[in-house]
């Protein structure tokens, strides 16, 4: 059988009912501490989910139970259906590790890496070169593919490193930060990558600290903090949980705020404040509904706007809103480092 | 290659995304049965092998130490301890191969804690293969840089008068024996390789495990001079029984006794440790 056919055999079709992760109660110690604390998750088939946290929460070690590397020490996990524990082999077969998660050896070449990985997937020779080079060729390495791994620059590795995780079609596929240290462009560039996979059906779960990336790339976000996943949703969805954005105004003549002030407090029905502008005032809304009737008051009782603003917060907000800290704030050691530092 | 050179192609900086061939590469991805545990394991050979191409300093342990070491004891120790250069390499000769081999086998946990630090062991251990394959890959490639070391030893013994009353058959059969030892032993260093944080550290306690079992037995001298709790080391230490061996192999006076021993020996530590490190390997946080 020709691996067309039993790739035309096991084909892109498969059936829907399993999410593409499903976990509960998942804990993992490391010693005294409790480095995942009872994780719940349901991430369904397609898209981007993402894992926010800051260093230490938990997320890698989460990855590492649902990748078969470790253990849980208690609950369950189970990837397309499989648990995690007792159907390990049919996991691996399906998910594809890139990044800190899982390096390329550094002393080989690009395309001796993808060649390995092909022949251990089960390429014949041949098939295997023609594999490495097809990859190579799309990520824009094949002037580099007999260069050292350890001579790539930064964006180069992590296209290499996702390059080495999509040699056989994962269905789920684990990127664990994979633009941190990366330039501007660059790190467009891995969005682009991730994105194109998407449409290919893999299912990606990204973890990351910027909340811009998350907000970017993300369908669907996990807030994880101190092992326990803290809030989870779309990124609109978690940004108007923490209540929601603001309005602000100026007006025209600052002798008519206060009269604004009034007006707005009745209508929005929410505290308004004073900014130091003489001119300014910030309300925080629950949502944007009255907004537009407000502003028509103000315009019925002749008072001019200067300016308006509608804003969401930021992911930062909702982060700090979330966990108590901002996701910066917090000390920047490795994720997962006190689960390699703590002999199991 | 001139024509390529003026042909302005866009450096791998200034990459732009190319995502419709990324598309196509993702779903262009068959999905193959992967390979079985035999094929696995010469694969995961294959990478040592492709590794020694990249860092050939790699060989320079496994020849000019042991160069090194076979000159300096021959020349060192020979005349006081057999009379003269040209008797005493006939005994040592096999002692030296051992020693050096054994040595060798060391870097082999080096190698999987380096793996492990940098993140290729999480990559190879998320592979739908046989678990144990990329630990006899690597032993098997190992191997075959041992085969490579007893080759350069061999030839300098006899540049040095060594002469083997086995003849080719009798020095092969020796060396085939101990490549069988040093691949058994190589899972003591695979097992400290897991347990162990740093390649430093696996360094350090294999040395304290190589040290006696090498200097505690026969290869230097016969142990008739020894106090007797040495001698009672001595006696029940696997690598006197594969010293016993290889000599005997290579002046073709072997006993099956001790070819059996080391055999014997040798299966015993791939049945206890080979499990022993599988189960580390499968749950290392």
């Amino acid at each position: 059988m020709t691996i067309a056919e039993v790739a035309a055999v096991r084909g892109p079709g498969r059936p829907a009912e399993e999410p593409a992760i499903e976990t509960e109660g998942l804990v993992k110690r490391f010693g005294a501490t409790r480095a995942v604390d009872g994780v719940d998750l349901v991430i369904p088939r397609g898209g981007v989910h993402g894992f926010l946290g800051p260093n230490g929460a938990g997320k890698t070690t989460t990855i590492r139970m649902l990748a078969t590397l470790i253990r849980p020490d208690e609950g369950t996990a189970r990837v397309f259906g499989h648990d995690v524990v007792r159907e390990a082999d049919a996991v691996r077969a399906r998910v594809s590790l890139t990044g800190q998660f899982a390096s390329l050896d550094e002393d080989l070449t690009g395309d001796e890496n993808l060649r390995l990985l092909a022949r251990l997937l089960g390429y014949p020779r041949a098939e295997g070169r023609a594999r490495a080079e097809q990859l190579l060729d799309a990520f824009g390495l094949t002037d580099a593919a007999g260069k050292q791994v350890k001579k790539y620059s930064g964006g180069m590795r992590r296209r290499i490193d996702i390059a080495a995780s999509i040699v056989v079609r994962p269905d789920l596929i684990f990127l664990d930060e994979p633009t941190t240290g990366l330039d501007p462009r660059s790190r467009n560039q891995v969005w682009e990558v991730i994105r194109a996979l998407v449409r290919g059906g893999t299912t990606v779960l990204l973890t990351t600290q910027y909340l811009d990336e998350a907000d970017q790339l993300a369908d669907r976000i996990s807030v994880i903090d101190a092992g326990r996943v803290v809030a989870e949703g779309s990124p609109g969805e978690l940004k108007a949980s923490v209540g929601t954005g603001t309005l602000q105004v100026r007006v025209r003549r600052p002798d008519q705020r206060a009269d604004a002030r009034d007006l707005l407090t009745r209508v929005l029905g929410v505290e308004v404040r004073e900014q130091s502008d003489p001119a300014g005032l910030t309300a925080a809304i629950g949502d944007a509904g009255p907004v537009a009737r407000a502003l028509t008051a103000l315009e019925d009782a002749d008072i001019g706007l200067a300016q308006y603003a509608l804003g969401q917060p930021s992911l930062d907000e909702v982060f700090l809103a979330l966990t108590g800290h901002t996701a910066e704030t917090v000390p920047p050691s490795r994720d997962g480092a006190t689960s390699e530092e703590t002999p199991a | 290659m001139t024509a390529v050179a003026s042909t302005p192609t866009p450096t791998q900086q200034h990459w732009t995304p190319d995502t419709a061939a990324v598309h196509e590469a993702l779903v262009a991805g068959a999905r193959p049965r992967p390979q079985g545990p035999l094929a696995a394991s010469a694969t995961f050979g294959w990478r040592t092998l492709l590794r020694i191409k990249h860092v050939p300093e790699q060989l320079f342990d496994v020849t000019a130490f042991p160069v090194m070491m076979t000159l300096i004891f021959t020349f060192l120790f020979g005349g006081a301890l057999a009379g003269s250069v040209d008797a005493y390499i006939q005994f040592f000769l096999p002692g030296i191969l051992v020693q050096s081999i054994l040595m060798i086998t060391m870097y082999t946990g080096v190698a999987l804690n380096t793996d492990i630090e940098k993140g290729v062991f999480d990559r190879i251990r998320s592979l739908p293969v046989w678990r144990p394959s990329a630990l006899v890959g690597a032993l098997l490639g190992d191997v075959l840089r041992f085969t490579l070391a007893s080759a350069v030893i061999i030839s300098l013994g006899l540049l040095l008068g060594f002469r083997p009353d086995g003849g080719p058959l009798g020095v092969l059969g020796a060396v085939g024996l101990l490549l069988v030892f040093a691949f058994a032993l190589g899972w003591i260093w695979t097992f400290l390789a897991l347990r162990l944080q740093t390649p430093n550290a696996v360094m350090g306690w294999s040395m304290l495990v190589i040290t006696p079992l090498t200097f505690g037995s026969n290869i230097f001298v016969d142990p008739s001079t020894m106090p007797g709790w040495l001698q009672a080391f001595v006696d029940v230490n696997p690598v006197s029984h594969l010293v016993t061996a290889v000599r005997g192999l290579m002046h073709g006076e072997a006993m099956a006794g001790d070819v059996g021993m080391v055999l014997l020996w040798s299966a015993l530590l791939v049945a206890v440790l080979g499990p022993l490190t599988m189960r580390r390997y499968g749950n290392r946080s």
